[in-house]
């Protein structure tokens, strides 16, 4: 392969390092109004009532928008396919603005101006009476309390979501299950480890804030500019919000600077439509501050499971347990797909020979929406798995690498409509545990005493390459071929930092022939002029879109060497078929000799100006993807503890994935590094927290929200086991999110053989290491 | 409020601006002179996305009022330039070359950076370099990569100065030599060169 497994520079890197590249709030008109939202003091409750008054009279001020005035649509906000059958449907259970208020930070009037000052003095002016209910900010609180008021009592007689239980077999019991071990091996052959596990409420904190600007065009288009993952997706949402026809409605994405999930749900996006066709469609631009991102937007699931295993003395893991209490915030957004996608990963990573349970609630409650964020679920599956493992191994004195070697799920899994076409786990960890070095050093960091103690440690864990078959996995892309043999790449798949038009520009080039010089991909999608893509979430955009590519290129190849034969006097192509060519380097060659028949220039300008003959050479194709593939990987990492200081570093780090085959090197590592961060915030230093009676944040900023700095951050190593998958478009699979699973379970891990202490509350901050430590004596 | 008049040296020029006395330089070099590449990612200087060179070293401008700036020197992704050889600079090309850019929202604030580390003429280690920029956060790269463009664009300085200077080696079996880097960059280059004539 010419351009595959190649690392291409990023095709927008000049534009990025120049200043050049635009985003949505450089694009804004100057004469833009603003627009600011009011956002609710009380966490739950009701709107009773509201004075705008004082707030119209400010000078600069276009209009005033409550909870009131907003249309009696509800509306679902998450970046899912969709599909014409309920089933495939989102909770639809917010308004514009809400009156019903289900979180500190809801969102109940907005004001446009024409400048921020303005704004910000009439939203102070805005008085509100409230009637208050009792707040409950975690799933486990609100569903013992049989009294709480009901959050979306159109769709729910409680406040569960869904509460689902994959099972090994319907009639599986845990407690039955161990009856039949302790029956068969003896109570005394068993260990059990039963415990809790907490994982911590996280913000995305991409760097970029959620922005929009809208405006209704000459021709009556609502029109839409948007920091958005989900282009296609919000174009839906909007018209869906707004109760007008999808055609009436265009989203354009400029640059984005970072979405990691949080963007794949609309937004603000359909509010600030509404506010512009409220001011008479002038543009009108909604740009939140960190503090209302942090809030207001989404998080990750704090999760909050009961996990129970049973394993023989002898290291055969038996039967597994996970019931698990998702807090899902005020509003369905994702509904419980990221739990149950949680709880499908908890049950599969090991083989469970007496069965399993997993059983998850996703609960409405009073805290910050939580919705899709990079790795959908997985990194809280692996903190119930994967912590119960070392436990199990640590209780029964078991090498961690040699328990998982022996009970990790094998190549046969096949779950849900998902299986490994090919499967590397077991060679990752070999690799990562030579890399590390972990027999030596789990011999050396024995029986260590004193305040300063090593250990290593390891996580892996298992992930679906893309949404199929539970959604609808399509994508569509247009190619175009230019006066000068050159092309243009449209998809309406989305670049969001992570490299897509990159990879889809090498793909092309694999699958044209064509140059990627010569490849010029439309990174701005709009949904006026890219084709169909549901775009930036899961693992799926170089699995379904690169598929896309790759099935289109072949067509545009075949149309550009049809057209070439109907070229009048053009002596090398006398004689030849369709099948006796094919495209190289820019020109139509013999498809055995290789030999350069025709420039492709000439093909593409013969097709423009041919009095005879004219045709402008394009291709589309639409390809619906049905497989999906298991990707997966694991973490070891080489720690030290400062247990008087409660301090973890990082002395070695390593991740090595299975990806199938990694279509750009360079650009996949940097992935990588990215992931391995973000899960460092997970494991060490990132929680949102909440005040639990009245809902409100204590640390909404990124001061206090501490997200890891350059300081913060050790040398990462990447390593990748490259075994090409038959699904994947050139053999890849799954890489944007599986980064950001392992690293921080397996720091976890490396801090129980360090201390023996297994730690099950996420992140391990100096403070629960240091309360920790002293309580059982060691410091 | 009435608007005043006031002049800034920005990016080698005298540029007359009307501001609100209240404005931060942010805002003033964003809206007024349309320097886009500055970027809001807090407001309070958390974040580094604002980064701007005053006088040479690197300030959060969001919290910087633009009366203040009055008189001093003034630097901005917009105006980087290696007049020498009519190219980026050596930071924005190690920036390219090393991967160092993704979503490209904190880059850059990055940049200017790096350019204010590169200045300083010392052979800095990693970890020095990690210190120098955590006024900066970043939330796709890890900083990894950021970090080698930095070890590169000073090793490029100190090899102008004759100072010995090694880059840590590479940490992934993947990375490939910067000879073939540089040819990439060449063809990036090229890409985006304004003398038309050479196409």
């Amino acid at each position: 392969m010419d351009y595959i497994g190649k690392s291409n520079l990023r095709v927008d890197a000049y534009a990025k390092v120049t200043g050049k590249a635009l985003y949505t709030a450089d694009m804004a008109p100057r004469d833009s109004y603003v627009a600011k939202v009011l956002h609710s003091t009380i966490a739950n409750g009701e709107v009773v009532s509201m004075d705008v008054t004082e707030a119209k009279k400010i000078p600069g001020v276009i209009g005033v928008f409550t909870c009131f005035d907003v249309p009696d649509v509800e509306f679902p906000t998450a970046g899912h396919p969709w599909g014409l059958e309920p089933a495939h449907q989102d909770i639809a259970d917010r308004k514009l603005l809400n009156k019903r208020v289900r979180l500190y930070g809801d969102d109940i009037a907005a004001v446009v101006a024409e400048d921020n000052v303005a704004c910000d003095k009439a939203l102070k002016l805005i008085k509100v009476e409230y009637k208050e209910y009792p707040v409950h900010t975690d799933a486990r609180s609100m569903v013992q309390d049989k009294d709480a008021p009901l959050l979306h009592p159109n769709w729910r007689d409680d406040n569960v979501i869904a509460h689902t239980s994959f099972k090994s077999s319907p009639d599986f019991n845990y407690d039955e299950a161990k009856k039949k071990a302790i029956a068969e091996y003896g109570e005394d052959n068993l260990i059990e480890v039963v415990k809790n596990v907490k994982t911590p409420r996280i913000s995305h904190s991409h760097i970029e804030l959620p922005v929009s600007y809208a405006y209704v065009d000459a021709n009556g288009k609502v029109t839409v500019v948007a920091s958005t993952q989900i282009p296609h997706i919000g174009r839906r949402i909007i018209a869906q919000a707004l109760n007008i026809p999808w055609g009436k409605v265009r989203v354009i994405k400029p640059y984005i600077g970072g979405g990691f999930g949080n963007k794949q749900d609309l937004l603000y996006e359909p509010l600030n439509a509404w506010l512009s066709v409220k001011c008479g469609g002038h543009p009108v631009i909604l740009e939140i501050s960190r503090e209302e991102t942090i809030v207001g937007t989404r998080t990750r699931h704090p999760m909050d499971g009961d996990v129970r295993g049973l394993a023989t003395k002898d290291g055969k893991l038996l039967c597994r347990e996970l019931v698990n209490y998702s807090t899902n915030g005020g509003y369905a957004a994702h509904g419980h797909s990221i739990t149950a996608k949680c709880a499908g990963i908890f049950q599969n990573l090991y083989k469970n020979p007496l069965g399993v349970n997993s059983e998850a609630y996703t609960v409405w409650t009073n805290a910050p929406t939580s919705a899709a964020m990079r790795a959908y679920g997985v990194p809280q599956a692996v903190s119930f798995a994967e912590t119960l493992t070392d436990d199990i191994c640590f209780k029964g004195g078991f090498d961690p690498l040699k328990f998982r070697m022996d009970n990790l799920c094998d190549e046969n899994l096949k779950a849900g409509g998902v299986e490994f076409y090919t499967y590397g786990l077991k060679k990752c960890l070999e690799i990562g545990a030579k890399k590390i070095g972990w027999d030596k050093k789990r011999e050396e960091y024995k029986n260590q005493t004193g305040p300063i103690r090593r250990g290593v440690g390891m996580c892996c864990f298992i992930y679906q390459t893309a949404v199929a078959p539970i959604a609808l996995e399509t994508s569509s892309i247009r190619m175009i071929l230019n006066q000068d043999g050159s092309m243009q790449l449209q998809t309406g798949a989305t670049e969001i930092g992570q490299g897509a038009d990159t990879v889809f520009t090498q793909i092309a080039a694999e699958s044209t022939g064509i140059t990627p010089d010569k490849i010029f991909i439309m990174s701005n999608q709009d949904t006026d002029v890219t084709p169909f893509d549901t775009g930036a979430y899961g693992s799926r955009q170089t699995y379904v879109a690169g598929n896309s590519i790759k099935e289109c290129g072949k067509l545009f190849k075949q149309r550009i060497c049809e057209y070439a034969l109907t070229i009048e006097d053009e002596e090398k192509l006398q004689g030849k078929k369709v099948e006796d060519l094919d495209v190289c380097d820019n020109h139509i060659v013999d498809v055995k000799t290789k030999e350069q028949l025709v420039p492709l220039s000439k093909v593409a300008l013969t097709g423009f100006y041919s009095f005879k003959h004219n045709q402008h050479i394009t291709a589309e194709k639409t390809t619906d993807i049905t497989t999906n593939t298991f990707a997966s990987g694991c973490t070891f990492v080489d720690i030290e503890v400062d247990m008087p200081l409660g301090i973890i570093n990082i002395k070695d780090i390593i991740s090595v994935h299975d990806s199938g085959t990694i279509i750009n090197p360079a650009l996949a590592t940097a992935q990588v590094h990215g992931g391995m961060s973000m899960s460092l915030g997970y494991g060490l230093s990132e929680e949102l927290m909440l005040d639990p009676k009245t809902g409100k944040p204590y640390n909404d900023n990124l001061l206090d929200y501490k997200i890891p700095t350059a300081m913060d951050s050790p040398d990462f190593k990447v390593e990748f086991v490259e075994m090409k998958d038959p699904t994947g478009g050139y053999g890849n699979k799954a890489l944007g999110e599986p980064p950001t699973v392992a690293p921080a379970v397996a720091i976890r891990n490396a801090v129980l053989n360090a201390t023996g202490i297994g730690f099950n509350e996420f992140p391990l901050t100096a403070q629960r290491l240091v309360h920790e430590f002293k309580a059982q004596g060691l410091i | 409020m009435s608007k005043k008049i006031i002049t800034l040296h920005v990016n080698g020029k005298d540029r007359e601006v009307a501001i609100d006395e209240r404005e931060s330089l942010y805002e003033t070099l964003r809206n007024e002179l349309c320097l886009t590449s500055i970027k809001k990612g807090c407001e309070v200087g958390e974040c580094g996305a604002c980064s701007v060179l005053l006088n040479g070293r690197c300030i959060d401008s969001c919290i910087y009022l633009t009366v203040w700036a009055v008189g001093k020197d003034i630097v901005t992704v917009e105006g980087l330039r290696d007049e020498e050889n009519d190219d980026i600079t050596d930071v924005q090309k190690e920036f390219i070359k090393q991967a160092a850019v993704q979503c490209g929202f904190c880059t850059p604030g990055f940049i200017l950076k790096a350019v204010e580390i590169v200045g300083h003429n010392k052979p800095y280690t990693r970890e020095e370099i990690k210190k120098l920029i955590t006024g900066n956060l970043c939330r796709c790269t890890g900083y990894m990569n950021i970090v080698t463009a930095i070890e590169h664009a000073i090793k490029h300085n100190m090899d102008k100065l004759g100072v010995p200077y090694e880059v840590a080696p590479a940490t992934t079996s993947f990375d490939i030599p910067d000879s073939e880097k540089d040819k990439m960059l060449e063809g990036v280059l090229a890409m985006q060169d304004n003398d038309v004539t050479k196409f």
